[in-house]
């Protein structure tokens, strides 16, 4: 973990990994999708079954990003490494743009099941809620203008927002929601049939893995922003 | 080929879905490499001695 945390050793890795983290993410998200797409129709659901295998790799996403945006936001705060702060940094937008994606597929396959787009349901509203903690926390980085106060700050509220991971989680739980419970991670095994649930362990695979490549290679991207800076800046002086 | 289409009657909805999911995901890996190869020219340039 920590031999990582150095912006030049994070460089050389990254670029040993990137290509092999490429192909494995094409492969999976390729098997998924297509596997997905081919799918037999649902007893119930019908078709729409489908929208399963770009719903839930989504939202999932979303949520399993805010946990690492978080992670990283502790190592920052605790630690005041500056690759946790970039690490944390670059992950916001890909988790927004997860979160936004499970909403839009969300709503598209709760109109022919439910019978309506959106819900304020306890699931919904605290998925509807992630998305917000992440624009406030890009917000913040952008509102504060140095570097290590904005990291300070964007940190604590990436922790304050964890909080929202268990309840967007066990929302189904606590509360009555229209929304349909945990069917996979559950107590005696998952509770679809196999024939849906290899597609939809692959997309959740491939939306995963193409997570962590986007994230590696936006980090590359803020150390060189940051190089450049200081190259600019030491100029300057 | 049009009962492909229509998607057993759920058509409006699944490939929207596709749609949307295909945009977002690609104009996010589109925007991320150009992103990163505009840096990389950037200090390219300034390291240049």
């Amino acid at each position: 973990m920590f031999a990582f945390a150095n912006p030049k050793r994070f460089m050389d890795a990254s670029s040993a990994f990137l290509p092999w983290l490429v192909v494995a993410t094409v492969l999976t998200l390729g098997a998924g999708v297509v596997l997905g797409f081919l799918a037999p129709p649902d007893y119930q659901q019908g078709d729409t079954v489908k929208l399963m295998f770009l719903h839930v790799p989504a939202a999932w996403s979303a949520m399993m990003v805010y946990g690492l945006l978080a992670l990283t936001s502790l190592f920052s705060l605790v630690w005041r490494h500056p690759l946790s702060d970039v690490a944390a940094k670059a992950a916001a937008p890909l988790g927004a743009m997860f979160t936004v994606l499970g909403l839009i597929t969300g709503a598209l396959w709760g109109r022919p099941m439910w019978g309506a787009y959106w819900v304020w349901d306890a699931r919904l509203t605290s998925f509807l809620l992630l998305l917000f903690i992440y624009l406030g926390y890009i917000a913040l980085w952008s509102a504060v203008e140095d570097e290590v106060r904005a990291a300070r700050a964007a940190a604590i509220l990436a922790l304050l927002g964890a909080v929202n991971l268990p309840v967007i989680e066990f929302s189904v739980d606590w509360w009555n929601t229209l929304h349909q419970g945990e069917s996979i991670a559950r107590a005696g095994g998952p509770r679809i049939s196999a024939v849906f649930l290899w597609p939809l362990a692959l997309s959740a695979l491939g939306y995963t893995l193409l997570f962590f490549t986007l994230w590696t290679v936006r980090i590359r991207t803020e150390i060189l922003e940051r190089r450049a800076r200081s190259i600019l800046l030491g100029g300057a002086a | 080929m049009s009962q492909f289409f229509a998607m057993g009657g759920y058509g409006a909805f699944i490939w929207p879905a596709y749609g949307v999911s295909a945009l977002l995901l690609g104009a996010t890996v589109a925007v991320t490499v150009r992103a990163y190869r505009k840096a990389r020219a950037q200090l390219a340039v300034l390291e240049k001695p």
